[in-house]
């Protein structure tokens, strides 16, 4: 393999970028990423970062010496708007292309966003140029916010404003928020942080329209009432960023269709990170971000699949000055059991358990247990036996 | 230099958080004492909550392992040291020497 690019210059695509050259790809390494930016950090973007505690110098992924070290072509700003049915060729929005025998695609997920057009006040967040602009619009004086959606941004979004001394509201349309996340009686202790942060709860209620002519000025909810909004967040979830592959030969279902090891129907094509379904599942979290690109590269490196890939699910969050911090998969009727502490204060932990076993832990500021016990969940899921053709030829040793 | 605690009261495996400016933490691991920066040089998180390995302390946040006898970081997402301070046990008792205060005082 002389050349492999990376398409989407962020988290997933630099780890990959680095696993390229540490697992000994001395050839030529493109990068091409859509933003301006190096590669930064998303997760303060709804933390620190909006309330001011963390700068942008705060975001950086990487410096100037890993740059130089990692030798990469760097495209910012250029789009890819296609890959050609062999996947040797990556064609960019400015007519430009990019010959290549290797590809990793990493283009992530952008913010979905409510229909219709977006009026003065309305935000998403997901890039650095959404969170400046939001962070210059909570600047400007005690705001009313109100953030649509009460998943893990909608959720620090409105803690971060909170803190910033404005008047929160958070709309959220199921019963309770991060229901499907933690199942009800978690949950509940979750949405109870809202309170606590001075921060106004409404479930079960979907948006009707956003009100305003020259800026938004309210939220109309479906139930009819109205919600005076200076300043309106939309926190409604991710949307994988697949449609530059329309053309390609690439199966694409709410994500890129990959194997267990990442590799796509292409075997010199992998995908990483919040845009990739690996073995039937999308992450949107960080970890597995950071934990695919080394078993990606392997299998491109290689050739077709030899490793495959099954982090532990993780996630974290922090709201209201407390970290929640979740390890596992959950099923529906898991049962959660607070194992140390209490959920009216202090924090606590708790397991999830399916038939006397635990498959989830979720903490509520308790680092030290919770990491005990993901690490203990980790180690009792074996990895997987990769079983290559050589290995199937060959008799059994009995 | 700062009184930490009797050795008695930090066992071997455990560690423990100084409210200093910035914080500290002091780990008994590996039959040594040792004191580090408490605050991961990734991101937020304090690492005398973290997992014990050898002289090895994984931050609890995103799993990167610092070694206490250098501060250096051994994996990503760390990439810039902690700083590393001296420890002494005097009378039974647990003392920091902060590496600020100490090399002032060279
Ligand atoms: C505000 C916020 C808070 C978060 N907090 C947490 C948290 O607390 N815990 C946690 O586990 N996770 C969190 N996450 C999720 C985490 O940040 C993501 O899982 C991670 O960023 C995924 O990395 P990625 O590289 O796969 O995708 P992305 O970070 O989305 O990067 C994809 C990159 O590809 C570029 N791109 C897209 N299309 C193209 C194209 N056609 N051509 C070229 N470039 C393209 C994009 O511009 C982008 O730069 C948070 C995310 C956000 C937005
Ligand atoms: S905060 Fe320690 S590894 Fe991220």
């Amino acid at each position: 393999m002389r050349t492999v690019t990376v398409v989407g210059a962020s988290l997933a695509g630099l780890y990959a970028a680095r696993e390229l050259r540490a697992q000994g790809f001395d050839g030529r390494l493109v990068i091409v990423g859509e933003e301006q930016h190096r590669p930064y950090d998303r997760p303060p973007l709804s933390k620190g970062f909006l309330s001011g505690k963390a700068g942008e110098s705060d975001l950086a992924l990487s410096d100037d010496e890993e740059t130089l070290e990692l030798g990469a072509e760097w495209m910012f700003g250029a789009r890819a708007r296609g890959l050609d049915a062999r996947g040797r060729t990556v064609l960019l929005e400015d007519g430009r292309t990019v010959s290549t025998d290797g590809v990793v695609i990493a283009t992530g997920a952008r913010a979905r966003r409510l229909p219709g057009p977006v009026l003065p006040g309305v935000h998403t967040l997901r890039t650095l140029d959404e969170a400046r602009a939001l962070r210059a619009d909570l600047r400007r004086g005690t705001q009313r916010v109100v953030v649509i959606g009460g998943g893990f941004i909608g959720a620090e979004t409105a803690s971060s404003c909170a803190a910033m001394g404005h008047d929160v509201t958070v709309v959220e349309a199921a019963p309770l928020p991060l229901l499907g996340q933690l199942g009800p009686e978690m949950a509940a202790v979750c949405a109870r942080l809202h309170e606590r942060g001075g921060v106004r709860l409404v479930t079960g209620t979907g948006v009707a329209a956003l009100e305003g002519e020259q800026a938004v000025t309210g939220v109309r909810l479906t139930d009819g009432r109205l919600f005076p909004a200076d300043v309106v967040v939309v926190g409604i979830g991710a949307i994988p960023n697949t449609e530059w592959l329309a053309g390609s030969t690439l199966a694409v279902h709410d994500g890129v269709l990959c194997d267990d090891g990442c590799v796509t129907s292409l075997p010199q094509v992998v995908a990483v990170g919040d845009v990739a379904r690996v073995g039937g599942a999308r992450a949107e979290h960080w970890t597995s971000a950071t934990a695919q690109p080394r078993v990606a590269v392997r299998n491109l490196l290689a050739g077709h699949t030899v490793e495959h890939v099954r982090p532990l699910p993780y996630f974290w969050s922090d709201q209201y000055g407390s970290r929640i911090q979740f390890a596992g998969r959950r099923e529906q009727d898991d049962v959660p059991r607070i194992v140390e502490g209490s959920t009216e204060e202090g924090g606590f932990l708790a397991v999830y358990e399916r038939d006397a076993r635990t498959t989830a832990v979720l903490a509520l500021d308790r680092p030290r247990p919770f990491t005990r016990i993901r690490r203990e969940l980790a180690r009792a899921q074996a990895p997987a036996p990769v079983s290559t053709p050589a290995a199937a030829a060959e008799p059994a040793a009995v | 230099m700062i009184p930490v605690c009797r050795l008695e009261e930090l066992p071997e495996g455990a560690s423990v958080r100084m409210d200093v400016e910035p914080p500290i933490a002091v780990f008994h691991a590996d039959g040594e004492l040792y004191a580090i920066d408490d605050t991961c040089t990734h991101q937020d998180a304090s690492l005398s909550e973290g997992y014990l390995e050898g002289c090895l302390v994984e931050c609890p946040l995103h799993e990167a392992s610092f070694d206490l006898r250098t501060g250096r970081p051994t994996c990503l997402p760390a990439r810039r040291p902690v700083r590393t301070h001296r420890v002494t046990v005097d009378d039974g008792v647990i003392h920091v020497h902060r590496s600020d205060e100490e090399n002032a005082a060279a």
